[in-house]
């Protein structure tokens, strides 16, 4: 039993690191660190780095471009970029219709989409959520009737994040509305945002911010070919996507830099005729959460040791459902703890961060103070995305303990 | 990064199940034992003797297995699953780190066969009237008498006291009562003249004592790890400890789980198995997470525990302290709650993981003594 990292894989870790330092543009991170948004040519710009090293599409097949690294070395690199902060590669991209593509995706397709979807020259994102399939996905309503050479797209997706970027969206859409079962119906099409009768609307969310869109199609006429795998068989890409994007859930990274940043502003924050750090129920208050972290790091660690042992294709482990339980509860509190630095300063709404007309603007109170609410009202959203935390509950009640 | 074990801690863990299996599976065996002076069976101790356990964290030199903190780690969570009476914790995982980290000096070159034979059961009598936790926080006395030193004081809540053939005594030689330079450790025979005893079971059906030292004479000799300089020692053993009852913890928290999840599929009211319905399902999905979370600690508590830095030592293992405390809590509490009535039962085995995980709560320090303790040694857990 060892926690440490191998010499070896210490090497890779500072070589990542490394990467990142030379790399990374410091006015993206100075953002991230504040935690406004990002837009889509820093995105472009840090994929574009990653892809010409060849770490954008790390755990794809690696005739696709994929490393072929481990479960460890893909945990290292998510941990790292988490950690800089920088962002990870696109997850519509790189964990979702990528590896469906490759692994389910005919020659052509193949062809056509996977090297511009590594570089983000192609933005995908993701058409499954509908005003009334969340949870229950397989409700799914968007129908694709088959005239032709080409499907007829009708319906709405909702949620779909960041899809004013979107060149291209996957899309679930049933093709069969007489199928036995509710998952048996569904296809699994590519469709290009410029069709005609694709129109996207913006939902504005509690922070303020424009991060998720509804997606609406009218008669939209689709190439057959944008079809991936064959018909009606697009819920079992659709679980393989999302069995896919397990190794970094817990955003263990994300947290451990959060909190090292809200650590080192609460010795610059006055509380009383003290530093705030200096405050008993502040330190308990950090600590606590900090054990919590050091915690869930280490259950991650055991995942990832499992699933290297287990091989690369095995199931989805259903001990990554903990890590998302686990996972989100500390971002989420590592939000609550920011506001607590910032004090008084959470109160002046800053309208929409990303507005360039406004960013020169004198900030109001500390720099640091203006993300404090937006990124706590914002981060409600992580333990309802990607399975909502009582679906990730009722997959280990039924994975783990067998009700 | 390796979360296995050896082929031979692989061994270990197998051999130790089946030896505890053997004398716990049935619960009633349990009871009997608890009937005996003591609270314990002193043939079962003599049968651990012979597999090896007792003289487990002893070096080979010493006659010992060798094992370090993972080896314990792996005893200590089969002891929490059968909820074994033994006082294995106080003798070999206390007092043996202890001994073991001054193995070379005669008082503890004596004890330490004795304990791997299964001849001497050791006792730390460390809690004083008002110490709490604070290891530093010694009154007993050790006035110096030429060659000697007299002890005069009282010793609290002293684990497995009562039965145990050896004492070792933190007691101040120096210094003011909550100095850190001044305090000597003391191997002392329990039978020498002076020593009174006061033994009494725990809530958690393991025993302990009161003890009081009344012109206690003792000769130089019986000092380990220096005159004055005990404290270092003493802390040592106790982070080793404290690693230990985490993995006990993790050991009866599983155990405790598994119960639950088998009577929430087994017991029916309203016509169906009460684990049909989702409120308790997930109930018992947070006991999981607090479990696994437990038990990352709990290894990490054990990686640690060997670290020769006082400082980092006791800050992963004041870090596990606090999230075995939170888990023991919700675990023990919510298992209680699901089993409805009959997990208030003294018969029911499902309440004595309870009581021995709450005690274990307590237990050198409660979660928020541990959590006080790093938030204000300054140092980030997440750096």
């Amino acid at each position: 039993m060892d926690l440490n990292l191998s010499p070896e894989e210490t090497a890779f870790r500072d070589e990542i690191r490394a990467f990142i330092k030379a790399e990374f543009n410091p006015e993206t991170q100075q953002k991230m660190i504040l935690g406004r948004e990002i837009g889509k040519q820093d995105f472009v710009e840090w994929q574009r780095k990653l892809y010409d090293k060849g770490w954008a599409t790390p755990h794809w097949p690696v005739e696709y471009g994929g490393c072929g690294w481990g479960p460890v070395q893909e945990y290292i690199f998510i941990n790292e970029l988490e950690q800089a902060p920088a962002p990870s590669p696109l997850p519509f991209n790189v964990s979702m219709v990528g590896p469906v593509i490759a692994t389910f995706g005919n020659e052509e397709q193949k062809k056509k989409f996977l090297p511009g979807t590594a570089s983000l020259d192609i933005w995908w994102c993701q058409g499954f959520s509908e005003p009334g399939a969340g949870s229950d996905l397989a409700g799914l309503k968007t129908t694709a009737r088959r005239e032709g050479d080409f499907y007829i797209i009708n319906g709405q997706k909702t949620w779909t994040t960041l899809a004013q970027y979107a060149d291209w969206i996957f899309v679930l859409a049933r093709t069969n509305p007489q199928a036995e079962k509710k998952q048996m119906g569904i296809s699994f099409i590519l469709v290009d945002m410029k069709t005609p009768g694709v129109t996207v609307r913006p939902i504005q969310l509690i922070d303020g911010g424009h991060e998720v869109n509804e997606v609406w199609f009218d008669e939209v006429k689709v190439p057959a070919e944008n079809l991936v795998g064959q018909e009606n068989r697009g819920w079992d890409y659709a679980k393989f996507l999302l069995g896919n994007e397990r190794m970094g859930i817990a955003r263990v990274g994300i947290t451990k830099q959060r909190l090292r940043r809200i650590r080192e502003l609460a010795k610059l924050e006055r509380y009383g005729d003290h530093p705030l750090m200096e405050e008993a129920w502040f330190r308990e208050k950090l600590t606590a959460v900090e054990i919590e972290l050091k915690a869930l790091e280490i259950t991650q660690l055991r995942v990832v040791a499992e699933a290297r042992k287990r091989g690369r294709h095995g199931e989805p482990d259903p001990n990554s459902s903990i890590l998302k339980i686990k996972g989100s509860e500390l971002q989420q509190v590592a939000t609550e703890l920011m506001m607590d630095v910032v004090g008084p300063f959470v109160m002046p709404f800053g309208a929409s961060m990303d507005d360039e007309d406004r960013t020169n603007e004198p900030p109001i109170g500390p720099d640091y103070a203006a993300a404090a609410a937006p990124s706590y009202f914002n981060n409600r959203k992580v333990s309802i995305y990607g399975g909502s935390n009582e679906i990730q509950r009722n997959i280990i009640a039924k994975a783990i303990l067998g009700f | 990064m390796d979360f296995d074990f050896s082929d031979d801690q692989l061994l270990l863990k197998e051999s130790v199940g089946k030896m505890f299996a053997a004398r716990y599976s049935d619960f009633e065996k349990r009871k009997a034992y608890q009937k005996l002076p003591n609270g314990y069976d002193r043939a079962v101790w003599s049968e651990y003797a012979e597999a090896g356990i007792l003289s487990l964290p002893f070096s080979e030199d010493h006659g010992g297995f060798g094992g370090g903190p993972v080896e314990t780690m792996i005893v200590m969570e089969q002891i929490g699953r059968s909820l074994a009476v033994e006082p294995y914790l106080a003798t070999v995982v206390l007092c043996g780190a202890i001994l073991k980290h001054c193995a070379a000096e005669p008082a503890a070159a004596e004890l330490i066969p004795k304990i791997a034979a299964g001849e001497a059961v050791v006792a730390l009598a460390q809690i004083e009237r008002g110490s709490r936790y604070d290891l530093n926080d010694v009154s007993l006395a050790a006035r110096k008498d030429g060659e000697d030193y007299i002890l005069e004081g009282e010793k609290s809540v002293v684990l497995g006291g009562a039965g145990a053939d050896f004492l070792i005594v933190s007691a101040r030689t120096g210094g003011n009562r909550r100095d850190a330079n001044g305090i000597s450790l003391f191997v002392v025979d329990a039978k020498t003249p002076g020593i009174s005893r006061r033994g009494y079971p725990t809530q958690d059906g393991q025993h302990a004592a009161e003890i009081s030292f009344a012109q206690v004479k003792l000769p130089a000799s019986t000092i380990i790890g220096g005159e004055g300089h005990g404290l270092a020692l003493l802390s040592r053993g106790v982070d080793e400890a404290i690693a230990g009852i985490c993995a006990e913890a993790v050991g009866a928290m599983d155990e405790l789980v598994k119960m639950t999840v088998e009577y929430l599929k087994t017991r029916k009211q309203f016509g169906v198995a009460i684990g049909s319905f989702q409120a308790l399902q997930h109930r018992s999905v947070d006991m999981l997470v607090m479990l696994e979370q437990a038990r990352s600690m709990a290894i990490y508590a054990a990686l640690s525990a060997g670290d020769d830095n006082a400082v980092t030592r006791g800050q992963a293992v004041s870090a596990a302290k606090v999230q075995i405390g939170r888990s023991a809590k919700f675990i023990g509490q919510q298992a209680t709650q699901l089993h409805g009535g009959i997990g208030m039962t003294m018969e029911y085995k499902g309440g004595h993981y309870f009581k021995r995980l709450t005690m274990i709560e307590q237990m050198f320090g409660e979660a928020d003594y541990h959590l006080r303790k790093l938030a204000h040694a300054g140092a980030s857990l997440a750096a």
